[in-house]
């Protein structure tokens, strides 16, 4: 790359910058963590057992979650009816949802005192109990198996509609399409969606934390949690952040075939195939999945809704407050998002190397968020007692987190943008702001709002880092729903449920909708 | 005049090599099958590309690695030459002023080049808003407050309907002709050729195989000509 024909610009150098900064804000808290971590490693019990359920619950809870997918993503796929295109938006929203909220949705309807509970109860059946096991993998599949849903769809949306109608004319009865179609569809997919939710599965930490917890049910980043937090052990919290990277590079190293092909996104409003050898039974057994699916995603949503709206008015003003923090949080740390993300997206475009943004989101997988946390810590303790930067650390760490999804929206805009109005705009000479603002962005308007959104909701509903190390008067809005569930206060944690559900949304929706302002860019 | 100097580019494991000159105010059309090396000779001259080997000369004066922005040339791509999100007026006021900050007089030029392509008053318009061939003349009216001496046009009117481009070529003429303009378009039809330029060039593979006068070409056409056809 000695000479260009199209040089890169100071906003390009910016990109190459803003990239190393993000692999050291990566690096450096690992780096950290490593130096502290206890040597030679010593693993209890404990931790074995950790690493066994962290592994155990990923795997049951990605089996599951593909396996329910099959059915609702053929129905989808075949069917057309009224609130088609409302399902497969809900499909999207468990995305955006804080997973402390989704939590809190499934114990109203699963939990002790639950609506399936007292059904069950109605009938003189037994109870069911929520926790442990049973309860993680049922809050990962409730979280992952729209995942699941929108791949296989996508799957489906890219046979091509002349394929289909070919096997109408040579009359494909249901058994043909099966063994023509959907196997080798499958056979592709559900691997890469499989290995996919098995990686997020293992980084869980909400989910673990308020379902999980003792010793039989304990994840590994749970386990740095305690480690951290109880214990103040710091170099068996870093040990542990060590085991979680090794199991993240591991998942990650084979997933990342798949992940490259996830495309965060992408419109399913295709519209459904017609479907050779169709019968009334496949036609039942679609409406059957479409509508447990419906219920299971739906329920949960609808339980907080009914039970938190009246508590809303009466929250106590330390919720407010919590509220505020976390908006004020979630800007900044989009901001930040955003601010490194767009250098980095036009960099990525003129090198034409989308394999760096997938460097990147590699990096920012197989470090978690609490192992950047506890580096963080670790990194800032010589100069500063850390706890009150609790808030910027956390931004930083949401930010991070995002910055992939960002990326990965704003690449291929940016590829197109680059090969084709930056080339107009170099032949007509326009540079800098001009060339940005006329040019580019007009371009990128668009991922950069859906981006933005999802950084927002990221950061607003993220129940992690703060976790670590907070201190009371600095929490955000899932922490304070958090203690109010810890001290059995579940109208006013359901009321919180309902404000950070509704500002999160809120806050994707401003985002999206203003990169959808200007209708005129098409 | 343009002067071009045992040029070499590999791309993809395509080749682009030759050499050949225009004098001023001369016109070539660029004639040969897709994937001869019509649009990245276009390419090279219009600086998006540099050729591995070789000189481009501009009156004597080494172009070859010149910035994009910095050379005589004003290019018509065959699509995308319009801003969708800016209205006409400001696309053709990018050729005078690439960061749209106007005065009363650029404005008044934005409206008279328009004018002169017979689209005044348009000047409000979304391109989207506008036939193929009235973006063309945007395009065009662009070209004109550009004022660069040496137009490269690359298929920029291959969509348009025939006697919408049998227009558009007489309008380029008037206005070559009227500038003074070097020129070289790429295009698929002989006729086409006829119309706007003077000079022939011929490819095939990343070579130049014919280099004649367009007069009576098509009475007599040589057999590397007469194959193509």
């Amino acid at each position: 790359m000695a000479t260009r024909a199209r040089p890169l610009t100071a906003m390009h150098w910016t990109g190459a910058a803003f990239a190393a900064l993000v692999a050291l804000s990566v690096l450096g808290p690992l780096g950290a963590v490593m130096a502290r971590a206890d040597w030679p490693p010593a693993l209890g019990p404990g931790d074995w057992a950790a690493i066994r359920f962290t592994l155990l619950q990923a795997a049951l809870s990605a089996a599951l979650s593909v396996t329910l997918a099959i059915p609702v993503a053929r129905a989808l796929a075949r069917r057309r009816f009224a609130g088609r295109r409302l399902l497969v938006t809900l499909m999207g929203a468990p995305f955006l949802l804080p997973v402390i909220v989704a939590v809190l949705g499934l114990l109203a309807v699963f939990g002790r005192a639950g609506w399936l509970n007292d059904a069950l109860a109605a009938l003189g059946l037994g109870r069911i109990d929520v926790y442990g096991l049973q309860g993680v993998v049922l809050a990962h599949v409730f979280l992952n198996l729209p995942l699941a849903v929108r791949l296989i769809l996508q799957g489906w949306q890219a046979i091509p509609a002349e394929r289909v109608r070919l096997a109408t004319s040579l009359g494909f009865t249901s058994v043909d399409m099966r063994r023509q179609f959907e196997r080798p569809l499958l056979r592709a997919v559900l691997p890469g969606a499989a290995l996919l939710i098995f990686l997020i599965c293992t980084t869980s930490f909400a989910v673990a934390l308020i379902l999980g917890g003792g010793p039989a049910s304990t994840t590994v980043e749970l386990a740095i949690y305690q480690a951290f937090r109880f214990d103040f052990d710091l170099g068996r919290a870093a040990l542990l952040g060590l085991i979680q990277v090794a199991i993240c590079l591991g998942a990650g190293a084979l997933a990342f075939g798949a992940i490259r092909r996830q495309e965060v996104g992408a419109g399913l409003d295709r519209p459904p195939l017609p479907w050779p050898g169709d019968t009334p039974i496949a036609r039942l057994g679609d409406a059957a999945a479409l509508i447990a699916a419906a219920l299971f995603l739906l329920l949960p949503l609808v339980a907080v809704l009914l039970k938190g709206l009246p508590a809303l008015p009466g929250l106590p003003p330390v919720v407010w407050e919590a509220a505020l923090r976390s908006v004020l949080l979630a800007l900044a740390s989009t901001a930040l998002a955003v601010g490194l993300a767009l250098p980095i997206a036009l960099l990525v475009a003129r090198l034409r190397r989308p394999g760096l943004v997938e460097a990147l989101a590699f990096l920012t997988i197989a470090v978690s968020s609490l192992v950047i946390g506890t580096g963080l810590f670790l990194l800032i303790r010589p100069f500063g007692n850390p706890v009150p930067l609790a808030l910027p650390v956390t931004g930083l760490v949401n930010a991070l987190v995002a910055l992939p999804f960002l990326l990965r929206a704003l690449v291929p805009a940016a590829l197109q943008a680059d090969a084709t109005q930056g080339k107009l705009a170099e032949a007509l000479g326009m540079t800098g702001a001009a060339r940005l603002r006329h040019a580019i962005l007009p371009r990128l308007a668009r991922p950069l709002g859906f981006g933005a959104g999802l950084a927002a909701a990221f950061s607003m509903g993220d129940l992690g880092v703060i976790a670590l190390f907070s201190t009371p008067g600095q929490g955000t809005l899932p922490l304070e729903m958090y203690r109010l569930m810890g001290s059995y206060r579940t109208d006013d944690a359901q009321g919180a449920a309902v404000l950070l559900m509704g500002l999160t949304l809120a806050l994707f929706w401003v985002f999206d909708r203003g990169g959808r302002l200007d209708a005129a860019t098409r | 005049m343009l002067q071009l100097d045992e040029l070499s580019l590999t791309q993809d494991g395509f080749t682009l090599s030759l050499s050949g000159g225009i004098p001023a105010g001369g016109r070539v059309a660029l004639l040969g099958p897709s994937g001869s090396g019509k649009s990245t000779l276009l390419s090279v001259l219009a600086g998006f590309d540099w050729p591995d080997r070789g000189r481009i000369l501009w009156h004597g004066q080494d172009i070859t690695r010149a910035p994009v922005a910095a050379r005589p040339v004003s290019i018509l791509f065959q699509d995308g030459n319009l801003f969708p999100h800016l209205d006409v007026a400001d696309n053709v006021a990018l050729g005078l002023r690439p960061d749209l900050r106007l005065t009363q007089a650029d404005r008044a030029r934005v409206e008279e080049s328009l004018a002169q392509v017979g689209l005044g008053g348009l000047g409000a318009r979304r391109p989207a808003t506008l036939s193929g061939g009235q973006q063309a003349r945007v395009a065009l009216a662009r070209m004109l407050l550009r004022d660069r001496p040496l137009a490269l046009l690359d298929e920029p009117f291959a969509a348009l309907d025939p006697g919408l481009r049998t227009e558009m070529l007489a309008l380029v003429r008037e206005i070559a002709e009227a500038k003074a303009l070097t020129l070289l378009m790429a295009c698929h039809d002989l006729r086409d050729a006829e119309r706007l330029c003077d000079r022939l060039w011929l490819l095939e593979d990343g070579r130049k195989v014919l280099d004649v006068g367009l007069a009576g070409l098509r009475d007599d056409p040589p057999a590397a000509l007469r194959a193509w056809l």
